[in-house]
């Protein structure tokens, strides 16, 4: 009976189905995703970091560092910084990655350029090795001299990739690889740079895990670090599994988007079939009978559903490499686990009954005398047995986000939060409702009042379509805030005020020269920060060593091995503010020195004021003791400091000096760079400009992959409009026509649906773009703490966008009403 | 006395799948202004299909169809809705009410669609008429099918039409409301002066009217006058 009963309905029937199954292709594709970037990165475990296993430090190892270092053999090894290149042949300059590389690194995976073999050649030719972009972006060929620091290297070849290394890591810091014994002679290795010691072996028989165990703890105590293949894949894997749940929870989405599409057909579907289920119930079906002639056509739905949708995510599961590719230090291999596969059939049959589950309960309770009725469905659901639904299909989804979060708290944060969206457009959906029909507009046109009648009518598609617009514009113009904000976060340091150029590393003697070429080229030197470098040597009166080694302390590891780059003054700056204690300008005489210590810095070192911190500054001890804690906005990009010392305690310690200026234009910068380039080569400059410029070239990637994945609940969301109208597609069809019969004209009939679309649409879009506006208020104060101007670009294109393409959609719906006879209506009857 | 309606050599096919259904075949008949007329056959006889040429619902594979001094051949669409909203009036046996509007929206369709200004103040004249006047803001479904049927009625007579369709408008009414529903058609057809074209099954009815045309299998089998003169 069921078959027989959906073959009737197919068409209708196949449109519920299309409702699910992007929802489902988004997440099987999603799943078989992660799963293949977990297999590839075990994989390819070796290859990710190009050896068995390395030990790297940011300094010059200890002797008993280096010690530990020698005995085990490395096979390669390198020293890497960040430094200023220039390029004579256009006079350009570059901040870039400098690696100094030793030894025949990568032993896994390649080092891939172009020509090929420059990979080994620039090592015994002595050539440099330089990132392929740069080299498009500066017109470089192989041949071409690269300066860095004070000498200069041929270019052997353009670097396209080498193991750990990803796109987007490139364009913050374009890599430069040079042969390790050039290193010294190009200067740049000076007392304060920021520098990393790496050493890599080539040891594929070693008990990594003894290895880890034994040497760990030893190297930590020098600063130093082992890692492992395995360590470093693992963390990989952990990384992208934050990427996969935060896409598996787009996909969610879209699938929940989708369900509701089904409910609210399923809905309108049962409702025209309540006669007919009346009828059966006359001619003796059972409850359960004719209960189970709808469950099985929607079981029926889901799993045809859940296999089309599971057939396509197969298929789009190709797509996420290329969508991905600038994030992924490795190439992938796809492969099909049979998991996901089972998931998505699963997922399909189980989300299309519940979600068809309110409506189907309806079936149980129509009584057969419905026959009798003339119209009206008074059929009584019971509303424990609407409770039950409901709280099972919440629990459900409950189960489900957990499964893919596995975090109860967040799976409970993702529940609520949507929920909460779906309360709210729903809320309004029906407020809307409300409110026409309390404050309905009698003085208006008949066109206009029969528009507006469609929206709260019997059978009436308004909260579903409102949700599904609603949230598919919800998407994309919280997508569009939130990159607003950060771009604009950004864009600090392009104002007049505020320094846009930084230059780091000046050494002392350098100091005074340095600021001559600012002057030299018409640019101000705005500040000039000492820089002292230290490490903690204990926190409160105990020693930072034994607090390595003490698993119960919860002081954060990194305060314990940081090298801290402080500085002194006497007064606070503008991105500084008190929080607690007093501020100590400067040293008073014959007391413990008195600092002040950041907030985070505080709270990950279990500090507050009054607490002693022993640092050691380059081989002194200096007792020093928190007077106050500063909140710091970082997000200002002026340098800032988590420990700051009065003055008149580090004047005579080995320091170093950052001067900052403002440039007003590219070409200023440009030519102060190089002139800094030339004279000061181990001087570091950070262009805030161009750092502006990566991170938009990287928010623009980032947005790549979050808009591909709000293109699934988009279109689930068209495809759910589409559904909807075409649910109600007959009804309307009857009703124009009689309309026609009673003489309407094309123009009226157009005018209505029209109108009825355009304001869902409006409504819809509007109310996205609103809730778009407050979650991006909301991230703006409390995640990225920064003042949010909205752009106007959701409210002048997603706005008339999406309420055109709603009504285009409504439109095509009645095309058939405009081309088919009045005459339906009488044969209908006849 | 003049011709309001007039059908000459009327021929309509359907394609059902590869095949031709020929439903109507070479009718022609003539309708003079008030004059009451019925056509009675068996079901699939055409009778439908007939009232849906003469009122300019569908469009004939031959013939010619002239209503109210129109050729319906010669109009598009949107010419023969405006002739419909102008001059025609509609009675069907299922109602066909809005179901979203009330008994009084329902009434004033027809006018509103005119832009008429008096169309309210009409439609409660109209319904005062067929004796709802405390019924004008129920909804279809608040109505029974015989209040359903006289707010059809009073929907037909909104527009003043110069002709009125009435298909089987008694098809779905008990006896005793049907009776009065006709008694209801045929007043408003005297005090308007409307021409009543009715579809029935019903022979005591179609007696009752001014002239009768049978048809069967798509042909007229009789043209009869009646004693109704």
């Amino acid at each position: 009976m069921a078959w027989r009963d959906a073959k009737a309905s197919r068409a209708r029937l196949l449109l519920f189905m299309a409702s699910i199954i992007l929802g489902i292709a988004a997440v099987v594709s999603i799943q078989l995703f992660s799963q293949t970037l977990t297999d590839n990165i075990q994989r390819q475990s070796k290859s990710l970091m190009g050896a068995d296993f390395r030990i790297d430090i940011n300094e010059l190892p200890s002797e008993r560092a280096q010690a530990i270092i020698d005995s085990l053999k490395p096979d390669a090894s390198e020293v890497s910084f960040v430094s200023m290149v220039a390029f004579p042949k256009n006079n350009g300059t570059k901040l870039v990655r400098v690696r100094g590389l030793q030894g025949d690194f990568p032993f896994y995976g390649k080092l891939e350029t172009e020509p090929i073999t420059a990979a080994t050649s620039y090592q015994t030719l002595g050539g440099a090795l330089v990132d392929a972009t740069l080299m498009l972006q500066y017109n470089l060929q192989v041949g071409d001299f690269v300066k860095v620091g004070e000498i200069s290297l041929p270019i052997t070849g353009s670097l396209i990739a080498i193991p750990g290394n990803t796109a987007v890591s490139s364009s913050v810091a374009p890599l430069v690889i040079i042969p390790f014994r050039f290193i010294e002679d190009t200067e740049l290795l000076q007392f304060g740079s920021r520098k990393r010691y790496e050493y890599f072996y080539n040891q594929p028989d070693a008990d990594l895990a003894a290895l880890e165990e034994r040497l760990q703890p030893m190297l930590e105590a020098e600063n130093a670090d082992l890692d492992t293949h395995t360590s470093t894949s693992s963390r990989l894997g952990r990384r992208y599994e934050n990427v996969g749940s935060f896409l598996n929870l787009t996909a969610f989405i879209a699938l929940l988007l989708g369900c509701v599409g089904i409910a609210s057909s399923v809905n309108i579907y049962i409702k025209e079939k309540i006669k007919a289920i009346a009828v059966l119930k006359c001619l003796g079906a059972s409850r359960k009978q004719s209960f189970l002639i709808f469950l099985i056509q929607i079981a029926g739905i889901g799993i045809l559903g859940g296999i089309i949708g599971t057939a396509i995510g197969v298929g789009l599961q190709e797509l996420f490499p290329m969508v991905l590719k600038e994030f992924l230090p490795f190439d992938l291999t796809i492969s099909i686990t049979l998991q996901p596969l089972i998931m998505g059939v699963l997922l399909g049959l189980v989300m299309s009954v519940l979600f068809a589950l309110l409506p189907l309960l309806r079936t149980w309770y129509v009584s057969p005398l419905e026959v009798l009725r003339v119209s009206g469905d008074t059929s009584k659901q019971s509303a424990k047995a609407c409770y039950v639904a409901i709280a099972v299909i919440i629990l459900f989804l409950y189960a489900f986000s957990y499964w893919l979060l596995r975090d109860w708290l967040f799976a409970l944060a993702f529940i609520g939060g949507v929920l909460v969206t779906f309360g709210i457009l729903s809320g309004i959906a029906i407020g809307t409702m409300k409110l026409l029909k309390t404050y309905f507009p009698s003085g208006a046109g008949f066109t206009t009042r029969q528009s507006l009648l469609n929206l709260f009518r019997p059978n009436n598609q308004t909260i579903v379509l409102l949700v599904a617009i609603g949230l598919g514009t919800f998407l994309i113009s919280t997508l569009y805030f939130t990159k607003d904000i950060l771009l604009d976060k950004a864009e600090i340091g392009q104002s007049s005020e505020s320094a846009n150029l930084i230059t780091l590393d000046v050494q002392p003697d350098q100091v005074e020269a340095v600021a001559n070429t600012f002057k030299a080229n018409d640019l101000p030197v705005l500040d000039n920060i000492p820089l002292v470098t230290m490490r903690m040597h204990s926190i409160k009166n105990k020693l930072v060593n034994t607090l390595r080694t003490d698993t119960t302390t919860q002081i954060k590891g990194w305060v314990l091995s940081h090298e801290f780059r402080t500085t002194y003054r006497a007064n606070l700056i503008n991105s500084e503010e008190i929080v607690k204690g007093e501020w100590v300008g400067s040293q008073p005489a014959g007391e413990i020195v008195p600092v002040s210590v950041s907030e985070n810095l505080a709270e990950d070192a279990m500090v507050t004021v009054g607490d002693s911190i022993v640092f050691n500054v380059q081989g002194v001890l200096m007792p020093t003791v928190v007077k106050s804690i500063r909140k710091v906005d970082w997000a200002n990009l002026q340098p800032n400091f988590t420990v700051l010392f009065p003055s008149g305690v580090l004047e005579d310690a080995p320091q170093f000096n950052v001067l900052t200026t403002y440039a007003p234009t590219e070409a200023s910068s440009a030519r102060l760079q190089r002139a800094l380039v030339t004279k000061f080569p181990n001087v570091s400059v950070i262009d805030l400009r161009q750092m502006y410029t990566v991170v938009e070239d990287i928010l623009n990637k980032v947005s790549w992959i979050i808009n591909f994945m709000a293109f699934f609940s988009i279109l689930t969301g068209i495809i759910v409009l589409i559904g909807s109208v075409r649910t109600s597609k007959y009804q309307r069809i009857k009703e124009s026509v009689l309309l026609r019969t009673l003489g309407a004209k094309n123009k009226q009939i157009l005018t209505i649906t029209a109108l009825e679309y355009l304001f869902l649409g409006i409504l819809g879009s509007l109310l996205g773009i609103l809730l778009a506006l407050i979650s991006s208020l909301l991230l703006a104060i409390f995640v990225f703490e920064e003042p949010f101007a909205p752009s106007l670009i959701p409210f002048l294109v997603f706005l008339p966008g999406i309420s055109l393409l709603v009504l285009g959609i409504g439109l095509s719906n009645i095309r058939e009403v405009l081309s088919s006879s009045p005459l339906e209506v009488l044969r209908k009857s006849g | 006395m003049t011709k309001i309606l007039k059908i000459n050599g009327l021929e309509k096919t359907y394609k059902s799948g590869s095949k031709e259904l020929t439903v109507l075949r070479d009718i022609s008949l003539d309708i003079e202004k008030g004059q009451t007329f019925s056509i009675v056959g068996p079901s699939g006889s055409g009778k439908t299909t007939l009232l849906g040429l003469a009122a300019g619902l569908d469009t004939p594979n031959a013939g010619t169809v002239e209503l109210c001094g129109h050729d319906l051949n010669t109009l598009n669409e949107d010419q023969r809705a405006q002739l419909r909203n102008e001059k025609v009036g509609f009675i069907f046996q299922d109602f066909q009410l809005l179901p979203t509007l009330t008994a009084l929206e329902n009434v004033s369709v027809p006018l509103e669609l005119q832009s008429a200004k008096n169309a309210v103040d009409r439609a409660k004249e109209l319904l005062e008429k067929v004796g709802l006047a405390d019924r004008m803001h129920h909804y279809p479904s608040q109505l029974s099918g015989g209040e359903q049927q006289r707010v059809a009625v009073a929907r037909a007579f909104s527009n003043g039409p110069s002709i009125l369709f009435a298909d089987e408008p008694t098809g779905n009414l008990d006896e005793e409301t049907g009776e009065k529903v006709i008694q209801l058609l045929f007043d408003l057809n005297e005090q308007a002066g409307t021409t009543l074209v009715i579809i029935t099954h019903d022979l005591d009815l179609a007696a009752r009217t001014q002239r009768i045309l049978r048809l069967k299998g798509g042909k007229v089998l009789t043209y009869e006058t009646t004693a109704a003169i």
